[in-house]
């Protein structure tokens, strides 16, 4: 007799054991560290710290090993674990222009105070596969030099001290979560800021590109990029004071943009910003332009139906663990929706059908 | 990390689960009307239940019997894969059969038998915004909502009118609860629309979207239609040819190469227990 | 009360207490009328039990608390304070009140949600002396036909109704006991 499909649950243990063996590999290769994929997979450690939203890089990594390198699968098991996480209190926001600068570039000037510093970046290497790397070698070394004590001022500093771009409003209010409270529409630039902050790179990055191409058209020049680590310091109210309490590695970047201005205000540069964790400078640049063409409004432009200016349809889809899970969902089983349907439109056809019969014979 | 007893009664903490109180609470308040949530992320992705999940969390109690299920089975996958989570981290009891269930989670089904006052019946909600497929913003649906400004909604349903000859929407149709709010019933068969006067308390989670809403028991809600056009809760013209009920919403399954069919009950318990009762459809007994 | 009087009275295993409370409370909300028992806290005076379960069952550091008239208490406060976090709140930004029905009077003080949003409205706990399934005639969302419950008015209940969907929400409590009445609850003298 007919049985309906059952067994359910041995499948699905059944799955996750066939996972976990395809997850290890030949087992006559040596299975990869946490320590190995922190420190020689660090980019990818970054952007999962950085969309998940958690500053620990031995849990991303771990992370990255138990989703066999999908790195959105990855964000989504930091995600998930942040959850659990207990709340203890909101650190004292940090100070970038404290940041110890690995890397800190600025396109706007040719030399600044603090320099031209290259840091760690792919930028002018040929993108030619190095087939060195296919064996182990050497370790590789750079040149060592002191590092600056001083603080790097920001480049948007300069042009400040002139009034040439404007001033952003210093605004004490506490920004609201969007980790603890739902989104609502119009939101404010810090709401974007973390819904973007913690957006798929690939999406920011897309958008960011289509302002490039005359969608919301407003050239930006790279004002400065920086990256480096910043301390992090959390008030302690029995103490009455601020303490440290570790150091993050940030890259921030801040794009300097066509000015506005009107027949009662001169004309002035304006700004976009973005500031993301780790060593994660094309999020970080995407960022700072989609956060420009969303501020249209504010700064009396017009909304030109750009997609990056279109703030519900930016930070309703840029998570990229909302999206994946939505579309994969399809997946699921969905034949009592699709019965609905077939019904309907067996039905539909039928009298469609006897339509066309009854017409006949009336001719 | 990965032993689940390590986490609270239900996984979510105690304060992510006020908060889901508080608006289940306003849900039932004002029925129909999608109540806003900060929705947490949970182990499972959006799409798979993660808003109903949610809501079960936050209603279970060490005492209820849970029973989940998709499509109206109770060994679907995914209706598997949530029982699972619950048994481990609520450690609460479970069971298949829907008259014994105190809580009931459900994707894209409500269950044949009559469901009683001590029941819950928890939906999971993928787009909980009727009016979205019309208008996809959200600061214009709220608007709208707002305004009891439905007019779109009837100008759809008019156009498939005029277009097909029917309301060309067979299942998620929308239903307007207490004479206020166009509510989303989840993407359920209009089969049953009608099922959803009842006795039982209804909960509505969209965790991806981060909406509750709620029905509680004997709320008048009526699926739109026209006067020329009225409602009709459709099914396959057939009966279970397992369990011989022609009353309830059907299955169809393919049986071989030659494409031959035969329809069965979604609702597995209601067919199982049917069955055990006597009762037997056309190929009940056959080898197939 | 002392110190460590504001320690006690809360929820001895709370993820459990505040499970079986809720079902209660939302039950009594989803059937207007109806009356449950709760006994989950043992709030300081004057707070009856049902109040306090409510309190410590729903309030937290997100939810503004207003204390009315008698129950505005240095003891309350203290309880509430160590064992929620909730704020203590003005009428107007109140997410929940407590109080007898002449403290919270007028209730029109009370936020009512907006046109958009009306979910942002208050739910207020009258303390009252008794509860019982008589008085005043009950009809809408929840109620098969009618119900009947021990309103300390019906006045104010009907205009709260005819601000619907906007409006607030009531929970009544005496002793141990719990009824609710949301603003979607039609009432008129029985
Ligand atoms: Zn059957």
């Amino acid at each position: 007799m007919y049985v309906a499909v059952k067994g359910g649950e041995r499948a699905i243990d059944n799955a996750h054991a066939w996972l976990a063996e395809e997850r290890r590999g030949d087992l006559s290769v040596a299975e990869m560290s946490i320590a190995q994929i922190r420190e020689q997979l660090s980019l990818a450690v970054n952007r999962v710290m950085a969309e998940g939203s958690l500053y620990d890089p031995d849990l991303a990594a771990l992370a990255i090993k138990q989703s066999r390198g999908d790195l959105i699968e990855a964000i989504f098991l930091i995600r998930a674990y942040r959850t659990t996480l207990p709340r203890f209190g909101a650190t004292v926001p940090v100070e970038t222009g404290e940041m110890r600068c690995d890397r800190r570039i600025s396109a706007t000037f040719k030399e600044a105070p603090g320099g031209q510093v290259l840091g760690p970046t792919f930028d002018y290497t040929h993108r030619l596969l190095d087939f060195k790397l296919a064996a182990e070698g050497e370790p590789a070394t750079a040149p060592q030099s002191e590092g600056r004590t001083d603080p790097t001022p920001h480049i948007t500093g300069f042009l400040q001290g002139e009034d040439l771009i404007q001033t952003e409003p210093r605004d004490e209010t506490e920004p609201r979560d969007i980790t603890r409270q739902p989104m609502s529409y119009p939101a404010d630039r810090a709401t974007r800021a973390q819904a973007l902050a913690r957006g798929d790179e690939g999406f920011v990055l897309s958008l960011a590109y289509s302002t490039q191409r005359g969608y919301a058209k407003n050239h930006a020049f790279v004002g400065e990029l920086r990256i480096g680590l910043v301390d992090v310091e959390m008030e302690i109210p029995e103490l009455g004071f601020s303490i440290d309490i570790g150091e993050v590695q940030l890259t921030e970047c801040e794009t300097v943009n066509q000015f506005a201005g009107s027949k009662t205000e001169p004309p002035q540069f304006t700004r976009g910003y973005g500031l993301v964790f780790g060593q994660t400078e094309r999020k970080a640049i995407s960022m700072a332009l989609v956060d420009r063409a969303l501020r249209w409004e504010e700064l009396g432009e017009d909304f030109k139906g750009a997609p990056a200016q279109d703030e519900e349809f930016v930070l309703s889809h840029c998570d990229n663990i909302q999206a994946t899970g939505f579309l994969e969902h399809i997946k699921l089983p969905h034949y009592v929706d699709f019965q609905s349907e077939l019904e309907l439109v067996r039905k539909m056809r039928r009298e469609a059908a006897d339509n066309a019969a009854a017409q006949e014979a009336a001719q | 990390m990965s032993l689940m007893d390590d986490y609270n009664f239900a996984y979510l903490d105690e304060q992510t689960k006020r908060m889901i109180r508080r608006a289940i609470l306003k849900g039932l308040a004002v029925p129909g009307y999608q109540v806003p949530f900060a929705s947490r992320e949970m182990p499972m992705p959006y799409g798979w239940g993660t808003g109903g999940v949610q809501v079960s969390a936050a209603t279970l109690t060490p005492d209820d019997t849970l029973k989940v299920i998709d499509q109206g089975a109770d060994d679907t996958t995914n209706a598997v894969s949530i029982r699972k989570f619950f048994e481990r981290t609520a450690g609460v009891a479970t069971t298949e059969e829907t008259t014994e269930a105190s809580i009931i989670q459900t994707r894209h089904r409500i269950p044949e038998v009559d469901l009683t006052e001590d029941q819950v019946l928890v939906y999971q909600v993928p787009i909980p915004e009727p009016l979205r497929f019309l208008e996809p913003r959200e600061t214009e649906t709220r608007k709208m909502h707002s305004l009891e400004e439905y007019g779109l909604m009837h100008v759809k349903l008019y156009e498939d009118i005029s277009r097909h000859g029917n309301i060309s929407t067979a299942f998620a149709y929308p239903v307007m609860v207490n004479d206020r709010y166009v509510m989303d019933p989840s993407p359920i068969p209009k089969f049953d629309n009608p099922k959803m006067e009842m006795a039982a308390i209804q909960l509505f989670g969209a965790g991806r979207e981060q909406r509750i809403y709620a029905v509680p028991p004997w709320t008048k809600v009526v699926s739109l239609d026209f006067e020329d056009y009225p409602f009709e809760a459709s099914k396959a013209d057939h009966s279970c040819e397992l369990c011989g009920s022609d009353s309830s919403y059907l299955d169809e399954v393919i049986l071989d190469d030659a494409g031959n069919r035969m329809f069965v009950c979604s609702d597995t318990d209601y067919c199982r227990s049917r069955r055990e009762a006597g009762h037997q459809g056309r190929l009940a007994g056959e080898t197939v | 009360m002392t110190a460590t009087a504001a320690l006690t009275g809360g929820f001895a295993n709370a993820p459990v207490d505040a499970a079986h409370a809720f079902r209660a409370i939302m039950t009594v909300m989803a059937r207007p009328g109806e009356i449950r028992s709760v006994t989950q806290a043992t709030p300081p005076a004057p707070l009856s039990v049902a109040a306090g379960t409510l309190i410590l069952t729903l309030c937290d550091p997100e939810t503004g608390l207003h204390l009315a008239g008698a129950c505005d208490t240095p003891a309350v406060r203290e309880w509430v304070a160590f064992h929620t976090g909730a704020p203590i709140v003005a009428p107007a930004d109140a997410v929940f009140a407590v109080g007898s029905w002449a403290d919270l009077s007028p209730v029109s003080q009370f936020p009512i949600g907006t046109p958009e949003y009306p979910d942002r409205s208050a739910s207020l706990i009258v303390e009252c002396n008794a509860l019982t399934a008589s008085g005043a005639v009950l009809e809408g969302p929840g109620i098969r036909d009618t119900a009947h419950l021990s309103l300390p008015e019906t006045a104010a209940f009907a205009a709260n109704h005819a601000l619907y969907p906007l409006g607030l929400d009531f929970f009544f409590t005496a002793g141990d006991q719990v009824a609710a009445l949301p603003r979607s609850t039609a009432v008129r003298e029985g």
